[in-house]
Protein backbone atom coordinates (compact mmCIF):
# COMPACT_ATOMS: atom_id res chain seq x y z
CA UNK A 1 0.00 0.00 0.00
CA UNK A 2 2.30 3.10 -1.14
CA UNK A 3 1.69 6.16 0.89
CA UNK A 4 2.15 9.82 -0.50
CA UNK A 5 4.04 12.39 1.16
CA UNK A 6 3.26 15.75 0.40
CA UNK A 7 6.24 16.72 2.62
CA UNK A 8 9.00 15.66 5.24
CA UNK A 9 8.74 17.69 8.13
CA UNK A 10 9.20 15.45 10.80
CA UNK A 11 8.79 12.11 12.33
CA UNK A 12 6.16 13.40 15.12
CA UNK A 13 3.42 12.69 12.28
CA UNK A 14 4.05 9.75 11.24
CA UNK A 15 2.46 5.97 11.69
CA UNK A 16 4.85 3.18 11.63
CA UNK A 17 3.32 2.10 8.77
CA UNK A 18 4.62 5.33 6.20
CA UNK A 19 7.64 4.59 8.00
CA UNK A 20 8.71 1.13 7.42
CA UNK A 21 7.22 1.99 3.90
CA UNK A 22 9.83 4.63 3.58
CA UNK A 23 12.66 2.33 4.67
CA UNK A 24 11.49 -0.44 2.45
CA UNK A 25 11.52 1.45 -0.19
CA UNK A 26 15.02 2.87 0.69
CA UNK A 27 16.21 -1.04 -0.02
CA UNK A 28 16.20 -0.55 -3.91
CA UNK A 29 18.76 2.31 -3.50
CA UNK A 30 20.95 0.55 -1.12
CA UNK A 31 21.44 -2.02 -4.12
CA UNK A 32 21.88 0.76 -6.03
CA UNK A 33 24.94 2.05 -4.40
CA UNK A 34 26.47 -0.97 -5.43
CA UNK A 35 26.08 -1.08 -9.17
CA UNK A 36 28.90 -0.06 -11.86
CA UNK A 37 26.68 2.49 -12.73
CA UNK A 38 25.23 4.60 -9.84
CA UNK A 39 23.66 7.18 -11.89
CA UNK A 40 19.73 6.56 -12.82
CA UNK A 41 17.66 9.30 -14.98
CA UNK A 42 14.23 8.74 -12.99
CA UNK A 43 14.46 11.87 -12.03
CA UNK A 44 16.04 13.87 -15.28
CA UNK A 45 14.69 17.45 -15.69
CA UNK A 46 13.33 17.75 -12.04
CA UNK A 47 15.36 20.02 -10.23
CA UNK A 48 15.89 19.56 -6.37
CA UNK A 49 16.89 22.83 -4.65
CA UNK A 50 18.70 22.82 -1.29
CA UNK A 51 18.55 25.19 0.59
CA UNK A 52 20.90 25.03 3.45
CA UNK A 53 20.59 28.33 6.25
CA UNK A 54 22.60 26.80 8.56
CA UNK A 55 25.90 25.01 8.16
CA UNK A 56 25.83 21.73 6.62
CA UNK A 57 28.44 19.56 5.34
CA UNK A 58 27.71 15.67 5.23
CA UNK A 59 23.25 16.38 5.03
CA UNK A 60 24.35 18.62 1.62
CA UNK A 61 26.71 16.43 -0.16
CA UNK A 62 24.05 13.38 1.24
CA UNK A 63 21.18 15.30 0.02
CA UNK A 64 23.00 16.31 -3.43
CA UNK A 65 24.43 12.91 -4.02
CA UNK A 66 20.83 11.88 -3.80
CA UNK A 67 19.61 14.11 -6.31
CA UNK A 68 22.22 14.05 -8.81
CA UNK A 69 22.28 9.82 -8.97
CA UNK A 70 18.62 9.89 -9.44
CA UNK A 71 19.43 12.77 -13.22
CA UNK A 72 17.95 15.58 -11.12
CA UNK A 73 20.06 19.10 -11.08
CA UNK A 74 20.16 20.81 -7.75
CA UNK A 75 19.92 24.76 -6.82
CA UNK A 76 22.24 25.48 -3.99
CA UNK A 77 21.76 27.76 -1.51
CA UNK A 78 24.38 27.94 1.25
CA UNK A 79 24.03 30.22 4.62
CA UNK A 80 27.72 31.56 4.17
CA UNK A 81 27.27 33.06 1.11
CA UNK A 82 24.01 33.81 0.94
CA UNK A 83 21.70 37.22 0.25
CA UNK A 84 20.06 36.28 4.23
CA UNK A 85 23.34 38.28 5.62
CA UNK A 86 22.28 41.28 3.31
CA UNK A 87 19.32 41.32 5.43
CA UNK A 88 16.30 39.40 3.39
CA UNK A 89 13.74 37.38 5.16
CA UNK A 90 13.60 33.89 4.88
CA UNK A 91 10.56 33.81 2.63
CA UNK A 92 11.49 36.36 0.29
CA UNK A 93 14.95 33.74 0.10
CA UNK A 94 12.59 30.60 -0.71
CA UNK A 95 10.44 32.62 -2.94
CA UNK A 96 13.39 33.73 -4.95
CA UNK A 97 14.27 30.12 -5.22
CA UNK A 98 10.74 29.14 -5.62
CA UNK A 99 10.38 31.78 -8.75
CA UNK A 100 13.00 29.63 -10.77
CA UNK A 101 10.46 26.51 -10.75
CA UNK A 102 12.32 23.88 -8.78
CA UNK A 103 10.39 20.61 -7.77
CA UNK A 104 10.69 20.56 -4.26
CA UNK A 105 13.12 22.42 -1.33
CA UNK A 106 15.22 20.73 0.79
CA UNK A 107 16.17 22.99 3.55
CA UNK A 108 18.21 23.13 6.71
CA UNK A 109 17.71 26.04 9.47
CA UNK A 110 18.33 27.24 12.73
CA UNK A 111 14.67 28.41 13.77
CA UNK A 112 12.73 25.12 14.96
CA UNK A 113 9.31 25.48 12.41
CA UNK A 114 11.21 27.32 9.33
CA UNK A 115 10.67 24.38 7.20
CA UNK A 116 6.80 24.43 8.24
CA UNK A 117 6.48 27.99 7.85
CA UNK A 118 7.85 27.33 4.27
CA UNK A 119 5.92 24.34 3.32
CA UNK A 120 2.42 26.84 4.62
CA UNK A 121 3.83 29.13 2.33
CA UNK A 122 4.98 28.15 -0.69
CA UNK A 123 3.75 25.39 -3.24
CA UNK A 124 6.23 22.71 -2.92
CA UNK A 125 7.42 19.96 -1.29
CA UNK A 126 9.38 20.62 1.40
CA UNK A 127 12.06 18.45 3.13
CA UNK A 128 13.15 18.84 6.42
CA UNK A 129 17.11 18.46 7.09
CA UNK A 130 17.20 19.75 10.04
CA UNK A 131 15.64 22.68 12.35
CA UNK A 132 16.64 23.73 14.99
CA UNK A 133 16.40 21.64 17.66
CA UNK A 134 13.17 20.05 16.63
CA UNK A 135 13.45 17.41 13.93
CA UNK A 136 16.27 15.69 11.69
CA UNK A 137 13.51 13.27 10.12
CA UNK A 138 15.68 11.78 7.59
CA UNK A 139 18.37 11.23 10.01
CA UNK A 140 16.07 9.30 12.18
CA UNK A 141 14.88 7.56 9.11
CA UNK A 142 18.49 6.30 8.02
CA UNK A 143 18.97 5.29 12.04
CA UNK A 144 16.11 3.11 11.65
CA UNK A 145 17.02 1.53 8.45
CA UNK A 146 20.65 0.80 9.94
CA UNK A 147 18.97 -0.49 13.18
CA UNK A 148 16.27 -3.09 11.42
CA UNK A 149 19.08 -4.50 8.86
CA UNK A 150 21.43 -5.19 11.63
CA UNK A 151 19.00 -6.42 14.24
CA UNK A 152 15.78 -7.57 11.82
CA UNK A 153 13.14 -5.41 13.70
CA UNK A 154 12.25 -2.28 15.06
CA UNK A 155 9.88 -3.79 17.29
CA UNK A 156 10.20 -3.49 20.81
CA UNK A 157 14.15 -2.67 21.19
CA UNK A 158 16.35 -1.00 23.97
CA UNK A 159 18.00 1.70 22.43
CA UNK A 160 20.18 4.37 24.43
CA UNK A 161 20.87 7.71 23.22
CA UNK A 162 23.70 9.30 24.95
CA UNK A 163 24.73 13.08 25.46
CA UNK A 164 23.20 16.15 24.70
CA UNK A 165 19.78 15.17 24.30
CA UNK A 166 18.28 18.87 24.96
CA UNK A 167 19.94 20.33 22.14
CA UNK A 168 19.60 17.40 19.86
CA UNK A 169 16.80 17.24 16.69
CA UNK A 170 18.27 14.11 15.91
CA UNK A 171 17.68 12.59 19.43
CA UNK A 172 14.01 14.34 18.93
CA UNK A 173 13.39 12.54 15.61
CA UNK A 174 14.64 9.02 16.95
CA UNK A 175 12.63 9.63 20.10
CA UNK A 176 9.33 9.96 18.16
CA UNK A 177 10.29 7.16 15.25
CA UNK A 178 11.40 4.44 18.07
CA UNK A 179 8.72 4.90 20.13
CA UNK A 180 6.61 4.21 17.68
CA UNK A 181 7.92 0.70 17.09
CA UNK A 182 7.44 -0.24 21.14
CA UNK A 183 11.14 0.38 21.49
CA UNK A 184 12.35 1.16 25.16
CA UNK A 185 13.86 4.05 24.92
CA UNK A 186 16.94 5.06 27.93
CA UNK A 187 18.18 8.84 28.05
CA UNK A 188 21.57 8.96 29.20
CA UNK A 189 23.85 12.63 30.02
CA UNK A 190 24.29 15.22 32.38
CA UNK A 191 21.09 15.81 34.42
CA UNK A 192 20.93 19.37 32.51
CA UNK A 193 20.43 18.08 29.39
CA UNK A 194 18.41 15.15 29.76
CA UNK A 195 14.93 17.14 31.49
CA UNK A 196 12.16 15.70 32.34
CA UNK A 197 9.98 17.00 29.57
CA UNK A 198 12.19 14.70 27.21
CA UNK A 199 10.08 11.85 28.54
CA UNK A 200 6.31 13.44 27.47
CA UNK A 201 7.77 14.07 24.09
CA UNK A 202 5.81 10.16 23.60
CA UNK A 203 2.57 9.09 23.56
CA UNK A 204 1.39 8.27 27.06
CA UNK A 205 2.32 3.69 27.24
CA UNK A 206 5.50 5.18 25.25
CA UNK A 207 8.61 3.65 27.33
CA UNK A 208 10.99 6.98 27.44
CA UNK A 209 13.47 7.14 30.57
CA UNK A 210 16.05 9.34 32.25
CA UNK A 211 19.21 7.66 33.49
CA UNK A 212 22.31 9.49 35.18
CA UNK A 213 24.74 6.71 35.02
CA UNK A 214 25.63 5.69 32.13
CA UNK A 215 26.40 1.90 32.67
CA UNK A 216 23.02 1.58 33.89
CA UNK A 217 21.85 3.66 30.88
CA UNK A 218 23.67 0.91 28.71
CA UNK A 219 22.56 -2.12 30.28
CA UNK A 220 20.82 -4.65 27.39
CA UNK A 221 20.94 -2.44 25.09
CA UNK A 222 20.38 -3.21 21.68
CA UNK A 223 21.62 -0.20 20.17
CA UNK A 224 23.68 3.45 21.22
CA UNK A 225 23.13 6.30 19.89
CA UNK A 226 26.13 8.37 20.72
CA UNK A 227 25.28 12.53 20.39
CA UNK A 228 28.41 15.07 19.54
CA UNK A 229 29.29 16.86 22.51
CA UNK A 230 29.86 20.63 21.84
CA UNK A 231 32.58 22.00 24.10
CA UNK A 232 31.07 25.39 23.67
CA UNK A 233 28.31 24.10 25.77
CA UNK A 234 29.79 22.05 28.26
CA UNK A 235 29.71 25.48 30.75
CA UNK A 236 25.79 24.55 30.75
CA UNK A 237 26.23 21.61 33.18
CA UNK A 238 29.28 22.47 34.53
CA UNK A 239 31.42 19.98 33.36
CA UNK A 240 35.08 20.35 32.23
CA UNK A 241 36.02 18.31 29.32
CA UNK A 242 37.81 15.51 31.14
CA UNK A 243 34.31 15.45 33.65
CA UNK A 244 32.78 14.44 30.67
CA UNK A 245 34.58 11.63 29.12
CA UNK A 246 34.81 10.40 33.05
CA UNK A 247 31.03 10.07 33.46
CA UNK A 248 29.79 10.13 30.17
CA UNK A 249 32.42 8.75 27.48
CA UNK A 250 31.41 5.13 25.82
CA UNK A 251 34.45 3.32 25.92
CA UNK A 252 34.77 -0.36 25.11
CA UNK A 253 34.47 -1.27 28.84
CA UNK A 254 30.91 0.67 29.11
CA UNK A 255 29.58 -0.85 25.79
CA UNK A 256 30.34 -4.28 26.87
CA UNK A 257 26.74 -3.38 29.46
CA UNK A 258 24.93 -3.49 26.39
CA UNK A 259 24.33 -6.68 24.41
CA UNK A 260 27.32 -8.56 22.50
CA UNK A 261 26.32 -7.52 19.66
CA UNK A 262 25.25 -4.08 20.04
CA UNK A 263 24.88 -1.50 17.60
CA UNK A 264 26.94 1.44 18.04
CA UNK A 265 25.47 4.65 16.20
CA UNK A 266 26.64 8.61 15.88
CA UNK A 267 25.03 10.83 13.47
CA UNK A 268 28.05 12.53 13.11
CA UNK A 269 30.49 14.46 13.23
CA UNK A 270 32.12 12.38 15.93
CA UNK A 271 34.53 13.93 18.15
CA UNK A 272 37.06 10.96 18.95
CA UNK A 273 38.01 11.08 22.31
CA UNK A 274 35.12 13.02 24.06
CA UNK A 275 31.92 11.32 23.73
CA UNK A 276 33.50 8.51 22.09
CA UNK A 277 36.78 6.31 22.66
CA UNK A 278 38.17 5.46 19.32
CA UNK A 279 38.80 1.90 19.87
CA UNK A 280 34.50 2.38 20.10
CA UNK A 281 34.19 4.39 17.30
CA UNK A 282 36.49 1.65 15.11
CA UNK A 283 35.24 -1.06 16.80
CA UNK A 284 33.56 -3.82 14.42
CA UNK A 285 30.35 -3.05 16.81
CA UNK A 286 30.54 0.55 14.89
CA UNK A 287 27.80 1.42 12.04
CA UNK A 288 29.17 4.97 11.73
CA UNK A 289 29.62 4.52 8.28
CA UNK A 290 26.70 2.15 7.38
CA UNK A 291 24.65 4.76 8.88
CA UNK A 292 26.31 7.45 6.10
CA UNK A 293 25.41 5.00 3.35
CA UNK A 294 22.21 3.95 4.27
CA UNK A 295 21.33 8.21 4.02
CA UNK A 296 22.35 8.18 0.88
CA UNK A 297 19.41 5.04 0.17
CA UNK A 298 16.96 7.09 2.24
CA UNK A 299 17.04 10.09 0.89
CA UNK A 300 17.05 8.89 -2.56
CA UNK A 301 14.05 7.08 -1.46
CA UNK A 302 12.44 10.19 -0.10
CA UNK A 303 13.19 12.09 -3.41
CA UNK A 304 12.29 9.62 -5.45
CA UNK A 305 8.73 8.83 -3.46
CA UNK A 306 8.01 13.20 -3.49
CA UNK A 307 9.71 14.31 -6.65
CA UNK A 308 8.89 11.47 -8.95
CA UNK A 309 5.72 11.35 -9.11
CA UNK A 310 2.58 13.79 -10.83
CA UNK A 311 0.36 14.51 -7.85
CA UNK A 312 -2.35 14.80 -10.14
CA UNK A 313 -2.37 11.68 -12.47
CA UNK A 314 -4.85 8.99 -11.84
CA UNK A 315 -3.69 5.23 -10.74
CA UNK A 316 -3.78 3.48 -14.17
CA UNK A 317 -4.39 -0.48 -14.40
CA UNK A 318 -1.66 -2.42 -12.96
CA UNK A 319 -1.50 -4.55 -16.41
CA UNK A 320 -1.31 -1.76 -18.57
CA UNK A 321 2.26 -1.82 -18.73
CA UNK A 322 4.13 -2.22 -22.11
CA UNK B 1 -14.11 3.91 -17.70
CA UNK B 2 -14.45 -0.09 -16.59
CA UNK B 3 -12.46 -2.99 -17.65
CA UNK B 4 -14.52 -5.51 -19.95
CA UNK B 5 -13.63 -8.90 -20.50
CA UNK B 6 -13.56 -10.01 -23.91
CA UNK B 7 -11.81 -13.05 -24.86
CA UNK B 8 -9.72 -16.02 -23.84
CA UNK B 9 -6.43 -16.08 -25.61
CA UNK B 10 -5.06 -19.07 -24.09
CA UNK B 11 -5.52 -21.86 -21.53
CA UNK B 12 -3.51 -22.61 -18.42
CA UNK B 13 -2.80 -25.49 -20.99
CA UNK B 14 -1.89 -23.36 -23.86
CA UNK B 15 0.45 -21.08 -21.13
CA UNK B 16 2.07 -24.07 -20.06
CA UNK B 17 3.01 -25.50 -23.52
CA UNK B 18 3.98 -22.04 -25.13
CA UNK B 19 6.39 -21.91 -21.54
CA UNK B 20 7.61 -25.44 -22.87
CA UNK B 21 8.11 -24.74 -26.61
CA UNK B 22 9.93 -21.52 -25.92
CA UNK B 23 12.46 -22.80 -23.43
CA UNK B 24 13.40 -25.42 -26.18
CA UNK B 25 13.67 -22.84 -29.03
CA UNK B 26 16.17 -20.53 -26.10
CA UNK B 27 18.26 -24.07 -25.67
CA UNK B 28 18.10 -24.63 -29.46
CA UNK B 29 18.87 -20.93 -30.72
CA UNK B 30 21.52 -20.08 -27.99
CA UNK B 31 24.94 -21.78 -29.63
CA UNK B 32 25.20 -23.67 -25.76
CA UNK B 33 23.67 -22.83 -22.41
CA UNK B 34 26.69 -22.12 -20.26
CA UNK B 35 26.24 -18.37 -20.58
CA UNK B 36 22.92 -18.42 -20.74
CA UNK B 37 21.08 -16.33 -18.47
CA UNK B 38 17.42 -15.33 -17.69
CA UNK B 39 16.09 -11.63 -16.48
CA UNK B 40 12.39 -11.76 -15.76
CA UNK B 41 11.22 -8.41 -16.27
CA UNK B 42 8.73 -7.60 -12.89
CA UNK B 43 6.31 -8.60 -12.27
CA UNK B 44 4.72 -11.56 -14.36
CA UNK B 45 7.60 -11.63 -16.37
CA UNK B 46 9.67 -12.81 -13.33
CA UNK B 47 7.40 -16.17 -12.60
CA UNK B 48 7.93 -16.70 -16.68
CA UNK B 49 11.35 -16.78 -16.45
CA UNK B 50 11.14 -19.08 -13.95
CA UNK B 51 8.87 -21.14 -15.23
CA UNK B 52 11.12 -21.23 -18.49
CA UNK B 53 14.26 -21.67 -16.38
CA UNK B 54 12.77 -24.69 -14.88
CA UNK B 55 11.28 -26.58 -18.63
CA UNK B 56 15.18 -25.73 -19.25
CA UNK B 57 16.32 -27.63 -16.55
CA UNK B 58 13.53 -30.61 -18.05
CA UNK B 59 15.02 -30.04 -21.17
CA UNK B 60 19.03 -31.77 -20.73
CA UNK B 61 19.61 -30.99 -17.12
CA UNK B 62 20.82 -27.29 -17.75
CA UNK B 63 20.79 -24.84 -14.94
CA UNK B 64 19.69 -21.57 -16.17
CA UNK B 65 20.26 -18.38 -13.43
CA UNK B 66 17.24 -16.28 -13.59
CA UNK B 67 17.06 -12.63 -12.32
CA UNK B 68 14.57 -10.66 -11.44
CA UNK B 69 14.59 -6.94 -13.00
CA UNK B 70 12.67 -3.83 -11.15
CA UNK B 71 12.21 -1.26 -14.11
CA UNK B 72 10.76 1.66 -12.01
CA UNK B 73 13.33 3.60 -11.85
CA UNK B 74 13.87 3.26 -15.55
CA UNK B 75 10.62 4.23 -17.05
CA UNK B 76 10.11 7.05 -18.98
CA UNK B 77 6.54 7.81 -17.86
CA UNK B 78 6.78 7.43 -14.62
CA UNK B 79 4.20 10.27 -13.68
CA UNK B 80 1.87 8.01 -15.96
CA UNK B 81 2.06 4.95 -14.08
CA UNK B 82 0.64 5.69 -10.71
CA UNK B 83 0.43 8.33 -8.20
CA UNK B 84 2.33 7.21 -6.21
CA UNK B 85 5.29 4.22 -8.11
CA UNK B 86 5.83 1.66 -5.77
CA UNK B 87 9.56 0.31 -5.80
CA UNK B 88 10.56 -3.14 -5.79
CA UNK B 89 14.22 -4.44 -5.48
CA UNK B 90 16.06 -5.84 -8.90
CA UNK B 91 17.63 -9.48 -7.87
CA UNK B 92 20.13 -10.03 -10.03
CA UNK B 93 22.86 -12.67 -8.57
CA UNK B 94 25.11 -12.98 -10.97
CA UNK B 95 27.49 -11.00 -12.91
CA UNK B 96 25.72 -8.84 -15.91
CA UNK B 97 28.72 -8.66 -18.04
CA UNK B 98 29.51 -11.13 -20.94
CA UNK B 99 26.79 -12.84 -19.93
CA UNK B 100 24.26 -14.65 -22.82
CA UNK B 101 21.03 -12.59 -21.51
CA UNK B 102 17.11 -13.17 -22.30
CA UNK B 103 14.80 -10.94 -21.11
CA UNK B 104 11.63 -12.33 -20.14
CA UNK B 105 8.08 -10.07 -20.18
CA UNK B 106 4.39 -11.22 -20.28
CA UNK B 107 3.57 -8.73 -22.86
CA UNK B 108 5.54 -7.05 -25.87
CA UNK B 109 3.41 -3.14 -26.72
CA UNK B 110 5.04 0.04 -27.26
CA UNK B 111 8.81 -1.85 -26.11
CA UNK B 112 9.13 1.24 -23.63
CA UNK B 113 9.41 -1.14 -20.88
CA UNK B 114 12.33 -3.07 -22.95
CA UNK B 115 13.84 0.12 -23.18
CA UNK B 116 13.55 0.97 -19.54
CA UNK B 117 14.92 -2.66 -18.71
CA UNK B 118 17.78 -2.51 -21.26
CA UNK B 119 19.20 0.86 -19.32
CA UNK B 120 18.56 -0.94 -15.91
CA UNK B 121 20.87 -4.00 -17.45
CA UNK B 122 23.20 -1.92 -18.57
CA UNK B 123 23.97 -0.18 -15.76
CA UNK B 124 25.23 -3.64 -14.20
CA UNK B 125 27.32 -4.26 -16.41
CA UNK B 126 27.80 -5.13 -20.11
CA UNK B 127 26.22 -8.32 -21.14
CA UNK B 128 27.45 -10.26 -24.71
CA UNK B 129 23.83 -9.99 -25.59
CA UNK B 130 20.51 -9.25 -25.26
CA UNK B 131 17.74 -11.14 -26.75
CA UNK B 132 13.83 -10.98 -25.72
CA UNK B 133 11.41 -13.06 -25.06
CA UNK B 134 7.52 -12.68 -24.29
CA UNK B 135 4.32 -14.62 -23.94
CA UNK B 136 2.42 -11.98 -26.15
CA UNK B 137 3.92 -9.69 -28.74
CA UNK B 138 0.74 -7.73 -29.28
CA UNK B 139 1.87 -4.97 -31.48
CA UNK B 140 1.93 -1.17 -31.56
CA UNK B 141 5.83 -0.79 -31.38
CA UNK B 142 6.37 2.78 -30.51
CA UNK B 143 10.45 1.46 -30.35
CA UNK B 144 12.91 0.13 -32.75
CA UNK B 145 12.37 -3.35 -30.38
CA UNK B 146 12.42 -6.62 -31.28
CA UNK B 147 11.68 -10.32 -29.60
CA UNK B 148 13.26 -13.37 -30.63
CA UNK B 149 11.15 -15.61 -28.88
CA UNK B 150 7.68 -15.40 -29.08
CA UNK B 151 4.87 -17.10 -26.94
CA UNK B 152 1.92 -15.99 -29.57
CA UNK B 153 1.17 -13.14 -31.76
CA UNK B 154 -1.88 -11.18 -31.07
CA UNK B 155 -3.55 -8.19 -33.10
CA UNK B 156 -5.06 -5.55 -30.84
CA UNK B 157 -6.66 -2.22 -31.01
CA UNK B 158 -5.50 0.18 -28.51
CA UNK B 159 -8.16 0.56 -26.45
CA UNK B 160 -7.73 -3.77 -25.54
CA UNK B 161 -5.50 -4.54 -23.19
CA UNK B 162 -3.96 -7.75 -23.45
CA UNK B 163 -4.17 -9.53 -19.41
CA UNK B 164 -1.70 -12.50 -18.61
CA UNK B 165 -2.90 -14.22 -15.75
CA UNK B 166 -0.28 -16.27 -13.97
CA UNK B 167 -1.26 -18.66 -10.59
CA UNK B 168 1.99 -16.76 -8.59
CA UNK B 169 -0.06 -13.56 -8.87
CA UNK B 170 -3.54 -13.45 -9.81
CA UNK B 171 -4.46 -16.95 -8.53
CA UNK B 172 -5.64 -18.08 -11.55
CA UNK B 173 -4.31 -18.87 -14.87
CA UNK B 174 -4.74 -17.54 -18.13
CA UNK B 175 -4.39 -14.82 -21.28
CA UNK B 176 -7.38 -12.44 -21.77
CA UNK B 177 -8.25 -9.46 -24.24
CA UNK B 178 -9.95 -7.05 -21.90
CA UNK B 179 -11.28 -3.49 -23.58
CA UNK B 180 -11.88 0.16 -21.23
CA UNK B 181 -15.13 0.71 -21.90
CA UNK B 182 -16.46 4.63 -21.05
Amino acid sequence: MPFRFGHMLGIEPLSAEEISFVLDQSKPFQEIQKHPLKKLATLRGKTVALAFFEPSTRTRISFGTAASRLGADQMNLQAESSSLKKGESLLDTVRTLDAMKPDCIVMRHSSSGAPDFVARNLDLPVINAGDGTHEHPTQALLDALTIRDRRGTLEGLNVTILGDILHSRVARSNIHLLSKFGCRITLCGPAMWVPREMECLVPAGASVRRVTRIEEALEGADAVITLRVQQERLHEPSLSVDEYILQFQLTPERLRRAKPDALVMHPGPMVRGLEIDPAVADGPQSCVLEQVTNGLAVRMALLFLMVGADSTSERDSSHAAD
Amino acid sequence: MRIVEKTQLMTATEIDRTVQRLAHEIVEKSGGTSNLALIGIRRRGVPLAQRIAQAMRGIDGVDVPVGTLDITLYRDDLSKVAAQPVLQSSDIPFAVDDKDLVLVDDVLYTGRTIRAAMNGLFDLGRPKRVRLCVLIDRGHRELPVEASFVGRNVQTSDTEIVEVRLNEIDKEERVMLVERVP
